[in-house]
This record gives structure tokens, C-alpha cells and sequence, in this order.
């Protein structure tokens, strides 16, 4: 114990004379964090519409002021015929176009129905189908007023759908706002959470044994377990520490809510971390200099923080996508993150996450350890 | 059980397909001050790392202090200290740290085992706060042996510890290795240079992972037979072109602002190589015979080898 104790403090010592890191530790991902959460934002607003109205009359105005009314929407240009529109979404003027037909009123008055068109730019999947669905509630709404007015036999139908019979209402539960940031400042927290223990703990025994102070450790008597603990033990609670700044930033500036219970979360962090800092052990045993372990440890990084969940929801990727997720480490502690934090959730709920986690620590560490020997 | 500081038999070690130790056979008795010398890549840093336990060797024994460097390594570690050629403590931490932290990390404390590193350490006490990457190369070794000495070893081993030393420190080194030497501890030295193998109690020559001879110093040189000259002329390049093309020329060696010779007839022959070299064009000549150094000795083995 008195060995760890001193190796700890060895180190420690090391991390807070490192000019260079210090501020790599500790500024940088709280700059991250407030960065970040405030760009990664999914939300759509001002989508560029061209409006072509070739009817020109009371309904269709009523149709163009309800989405000029809309916050999603910005009308950038209105004319006949379509191949203005065509012309505007080539030269990227607008994001989607609704043409009403000639004579839209007088059919929808007579008839009880008429159909309009939707054209959309879907170079952006995700925008697209934003505007899709952003269009439909308007149209929708739409419908329903010109539907008090003139009888319930009136209806629009949209190009693409069947005639709107049944409303659909929503209830955003746990996030009843829409609120991006609370879905993504826990996400990215946990993301540096990770950069921080993967990088720190993949460098830090390579180093050694670039500059060769590994030498002066291996013909002492030190045990293999003290001298992986007195390692890893540092960058434990630095990953700690980390996690706190990134509670109380997301606290404080941001106002996400913290429902669950947080003496848990700290815990399931606290095995997350043994399992990232394997990992970092891992590689660092694999590799003789810093920059090896630098970009092998990006490379892991990259692929699991794209495959997290956070900028991709994991349901969406391809089938064989989502099994490859399931090694990724950093998926199961977004999940937990999010669960806990803002839906509540308790120690059962998180229990498969706990014991994956668990298992993928102690494969990791035990690799780790066995590639790990001191007579090189 | 034998109570040798050093028994190593048929030990091999090889890189890929580099053999670095191509069965060493070598005794070193306990209380002594042991050479290892040898030119750059002779192996000498091999033997050592293989001895302190920080490779595992690829064929053969050896055994440090009577403990198998195998088997029982953990035992070796904790009787040994050790000095690598590179300096290898943390130079983001300063003199004193280093010091406290090796010294924890063998369970003891620098003032119980004050009395071992007294005479060194005093010496760059006055900066133990400084970092020891601050240190000036002379400052840096001794701190380095003071770390190495700080859990009581019973045997040191010292690679290359004067590379790149300057000359009064170096003597300080060897001052330093003679009083380790008498409170008990033996010592494994290695070095590329030869002038240092007088200092040691004993020498291995070691080139091409091979040992050449293992003696005294005053062995190596009584067992120098033939006569020996320094010879030196005003232009130094043409005289060792002169004499190695010298059909009675026996070797040839460079030797400080000398030229060390030996020649074939194993008579006297200063009067011969004066009439030679004059025959030459050569001015300002002068032959005198000497005796032999270690490293004339060393010359001489090395040359059989090839």
C-alpha cells in the first residue's frame, strides 16, 4: 500500500508540473463542452421556401401566410409555374418548394378536395425530412381551419399522403421542450470523460518507456499490480474530477435537469472509467512511442464516439451497425447518462449496462495486464 | 551453492536475427570491481541488461548473487542497483523526490540508509529541489547512483556509467566506485574505454558477443610478449601509411600523438626503423621501445579476432 501510496503521489506530481497538459486536462474540455453543446443543435429553423401559387386566391393566401407564420420556415421566394422553383433549389435559394395548382380554391370549394405539391432538397437527409414533417404540420393545421369554415367535407391532400383523417397529438416526455442541449451536454460530457481517461492513460506508460524511465522502474522489486495501480489510480480520479466540472457546467449554465440519482451515476462512471483506462493500458502496452499510441488510440475513439448514439441515433444505422455498437463503451454510458439523468432511471434499470461494462473493464484490464510484463 | 557475485554459462541472447551474446562464460568472485570492456556493440549492455534481470536470456544460465536471473529475479531485485547507460529517472521531478521515491518504493527511507550515499549525495544536496533534468551530466550520475544505491544493494551494476563524461569527472566516478567498493558491494562495470581497465580489479574483453580473455590488469599486460615502440614523425599520416605497408610490420596502431608498432622480428629493431623511415623522407623521427599498456593488449587481442 505504502509503495502505491508513493508511486500515486509520484504521479500526480508529475501531471500538475506538465505545463503543457495541465490545461489540456482540464481548460480545454470545459471549453469543449460549452462549444459543442451550443453548436451540436439538430434543430431546423428558417427553411428556405419558394412558394409558387398559381391560383391566386383567398385560400391559397391563407395557405402562404400560415407558413410565413410558421418559426420554421422563411419564404424566399414566391412566383408561377414550376420551374422557378426548380430554378431556386438548384441555385440553392430554397430547401423546398410548394406549388398549388391552378384553380385550387374553385376545386377545393366544389369538389371538397385538390392536391399540392412538395419538392424538397434531400442532399441533407435529416434537414429534409424536417421540412417534410415541419410542412405537414402546417398544411395540416391548415386543413383543420379551412375545415371550420367551410364544412368538415373539405380537405387538402398532400401529393405524398392520404387525406389527413386522423390527428396526431404529441407529448414529448422527459425532454418535454425539445430542448437539444439536455439531450446533448450529458452525451458530450461523457465524450470527453473518455478522450480525457482513453488519451491520458494510453500515453503515460508508453512515455515512460520512451524516455526510458521504465528501465529505472523494472529492476526494482515493484509488482506488477502496484505499479498498474499507481498508474491508472491518477488518471481515475482525474476522470472524476472531469465528470463533476462537466455536472456542474451542465448544471449551472445549461439548466439540464438531473432526475436520477447521482451517487449512481458516479458509480457506474467509476467502473466506465477502469474500463476506458484498460483500454488506454491496453494500447499503450501494444505501443513503443506516444505517437503510436496516440493515433491508435484516435482511431478507436473516432469509430466509437460516431458510433456512440450521440450524433447518430443507433436505431437509425443499418442492422449490422447497431451489433457493431455493442462493443462500443461509449454507448453504454451515453445510454446510462441520459437514462439517469433525465428520465430517472434507478439501479434495475441500468443493470445490464452495469454488468457489460463490468465484464468489458475486467476483459480489458486482464488483457492489459497479462501484455503487460515488466521484463520486456 | 556457489558464492560467486556473477556465474553465467553459454548465455545467449539474440534480436531477431542479431546475435547480441553468443554464449558467455564468465565468473565474476564477490567484492570485486569488475570491467566489462569492449567497443560499441561488442555486447557489453546486453550482458548487463540480461544480468539485471530486464531481458530474459535465450539459451544458457547465469546467476547473480547465487539467484537464477530467471527463476528467481525477484530476489535478484531486491539485493541489486542498477544504472543504465541513458539517464532514467524523472527529470520532471527533482533530486530529492527521486531520491524519496525510489527509496519508498524499496520500503526504506533516505535517512535510515543516509550512511551508504553520504559522500555522494552530499554533493548535490545543496540542489535537491532542483529538477534532475536541470542537473549538469556529472550531477545527474551521481544522483543516478545515489538511486541506485539507496535500498543497500549487495551488487551494482553500471552501464557505460562514463560515456560521455568529462575527464575529471569521470575520475571522480572511479574514486567513487573504489570507496563502494570497499564497504563491500561488487560492482559490474561496463565501458568502451580502454584506459579505464586499469582501475577495475578485473577485465573481461568482450567483442562480437564473445568473451576475448578475462584477467587482471597486471596479467593482460604481463602476458604482452613482444616488444613494443612509439614511434612519431612530423607527418603523422604518411609515417602510418609508411608503416603498415612495412613488409616487417606486425601491427599498427594510432596511439595518442604516437603510433604504436610491433614488428615481425621480434629483436631489437629501433635502429632498423629509424634507418627505414629516414629512407622515407621522414623528419623529425623517434622510436623509443616501451612497455606495453592495457590497452596495447586489448589492441593486440581484438586483432587476433578478426
Amino acid at each position: 500500500m505504502r509503495i502505491i501510496y508513493y508511486l500515486v503521489k509520484k504521479e500526480l506530481l508529475q501531471i500538475f508540473r506538465n505545463k503543457g497538459m495541465l490545461p489540456i486536462i482540464f481548460v480545454i474540455p470545459i471549453i469543449q463542452l460549452v462549444i459543442l453543446s451550443n453548436a451540436a443543435d439538430f434543430e431546423i429553423k428558417n427553411l428556405k421556401l419558394y412558394f409558387i401559387d398559381n391560383d391566386h386566391s383567398a385560400f391559397s393566401r391563407l395557405l402562404q401566410s400560415k407558413l410565413e407564420g410558421s418559426q420554421y420556415f422563411m419564404i424566399t421566394g414566391s412566383g408561377l409555374g414550376s420551374q422557378n422553383g426548380d430554378a431556386a433549389m438548384q441555385n440553392d435559394l430554397a430547401d423546398l418548394v410548394i406549388e398549388l395548382p391552378r384553380g385550387f380554391e374553385k376545386k377545393l370549394m366544389r369538389e371538397g378536395f385538390d392536391k399540392i405539391q412538395l419538392r424538397i432538397n434531400a442532399i441533407d437527409g435529416t434537414k429534409a425530412g424536417l421540412a417534410s414533417i415541419y410542412a405537414s404540420e402546417v398544411i395540416s393545421d391548415y386543413n383543420r381551419e379551412i375545415r371550420d369554415r367551410y364544412g368538415a367535407s373539405r380537405s387538402l391532400i398532400l401529393d405524398h399522403t392520404e387525406g389527413n383523417k386522423i390527428e396526431i397529438t404529441y407529448s414529448n416526455w422527459y425532454n418535454p421542450d425539445l430542448n437539444y442541449k439536455t439531450f446533448m451536454v450529458p452525451g458530450i460530457l461523457v465524450l470527453l470523460v473518455t478522450m480525457i481517461g482513453a488519451f491520458l492513460s494510453s500515453m503515460n506508460i508508453v512515455r515512460e518507456k520512451e524516455i526510458g524511465t521504465i528501465e529505472q522502474i523494472n529492476v526494482t522489486p515493484i509488482k506488477k499490480h502496484q505499479f498498474i495501480i499507481g498508474k491508472l489510480f491518477p488518471f481515475w480520479l482525474l476522470g472524476l474530477v472531469e465528470l463533476s466540472i462537466g455536472f456542474l457546467i451542465a448544471w449551472l449554465v445549461f439548466e439540464v435537469p438531473f432526475i436520477g440519482n447521482i451517487f449512481l451515476l458516479y458509480g457506474f462512471a467509476a467502473l466506465y472509467l477502469l474500463l476506458i483506462l484498460g483500454m488506454g493500458l491496453f494500447i499503450s502496452t501494444l505501443t513503443q512511442t506516444q505517437q503510436q499510441a496516440m493515433f491508435i488510440s484516435w482511431f478507436f475513439l473516432v469509430v466509437f464516439i460516431l458510433m456512440s448514439g450521440l450524433f447518430t441515433a443507433i436505431e437509425n444505422m443499418p442492422v449490422w451497425a447497431q451489433k457493431v455498437t455493442l462493443f462500443n463503451p461509449i454507448r453504454y454510458f451515453i445510454e446510462v447518462v441520459r437514462m439517469v439523468m433525465l428520465k430517472g432511471s434507478g439501479l434495475f434499470e441500468v443493470r445490464w449496462h452495469i454488468l457489460i461494462v463490468l465484464l468489458y473493464a475486467i476483459a480489458l484490464n486482464g488483457l492489459a495486464v497479462f501484455r503487460y510484463r515488466k521484463t520486456v | 551453492m556457489t558464492n560467486l557475485a556473477i556465474k553465467t554459462e553459454n548465455l545467449t541472447k539474440r534480436y531477431g536475427s542479431l546475435e547480441a551474446l553468443k554464449g558467455v562464460d564468465l565468473e565474476v568472485p564477490p567484492g570485486f570491481l569488475f570491467g566489462i570492456i569492449g567497443p560499441d556493440g561488442a555486447g557489453k549492455t546486453s550482458l548487463i541488461r540480461t544480468l539485471a534481470t530486464l531481458v530474459l536470456p535465450d539459451g544458457g544460465r547465469a546467476s547473480v548473487l547465487g539467484h537464477d536471473v530467471v527463476a528467481e529475479y525477484r530476489s535478484i531485485r531486491n539485493k541489486m542497483g542498477y544504472m543504465p547507460g541513458r539517464f532514467s529517472l524523472y527529470q520532471d521531478l527533482s533530486v530529492l523526490e527521486n531520491l524519496q521515491l525510489f527509496a519508498s518504493i524499496y520500503d526504506t527511507t533516505i535517512e535510515k540508509n543516509y550512511h551508504l550515499i553520504k559522500d555522494i549525495y552530499q554533493q548535490i544536496e545543496p540542489f535537491k529541489h532542483r529538477r534532475a533534468g536541470q542537473l549538469s551530466g556529472g550531477m545527474k550520475q551521481k544522483l543516478a547512483l545515489s538511486c541506485a544505491l539507496i535500498h543497500e544493494p549487495e551488487i551494482l551494476f553500471l552501464d557505460e556509467p562514463t560515456t560521455g563524461v568529462d575527464p575529471v569527472s569521470r575520475n571522480e566516478f572511479w574514486e567513487m566506485l573504489e570507496d563502494l567498493k570497499k564497504k563491500g558491494i561488487s560492482i559490474l562495470v561496463s565501458t568502451p574505454y580502454m584506459d579505464e581497465a586499469k582501475l577495475c580489479d578485473m577485465v573481461a574483453l568482450i567483442q562480437n558477443g564473445t568473451i576475448l580473455s578475462v584477467n587482471t590488469p597486471a596479467e593482460i599486460v604481463d602476458s604482452y610478449n613482444t616488444p613494443l615502440y612509439a614511434i612519431k614523425a612530423t607527418n603523422k599520416y604518411q609515417l602510418l601509411k609508411d608503416l603498415k605497408s612495412y613488409s616487417y610490420a606486425a601491427s599498427v596502431f594510432p596511439f595518442g600523438e604516437y603510433i604504436h608498432y610491433t614488428d615481425q622480428r621480434g629483436l631489437n629493431v629501433v635502429e632498423e626503423l629509424k634507418k627505414h623511415l629516414e629512407a622515407n623522407n621522414h623528419s623529425g623521427i623517434e622510436v623509443v621501445s616501451i612497455a606495453p599498456t592495457v590497452e596495447d593488449c586489448f589492441m593486440a587481442l581484438m586483432d587476433e579476432q578478426v
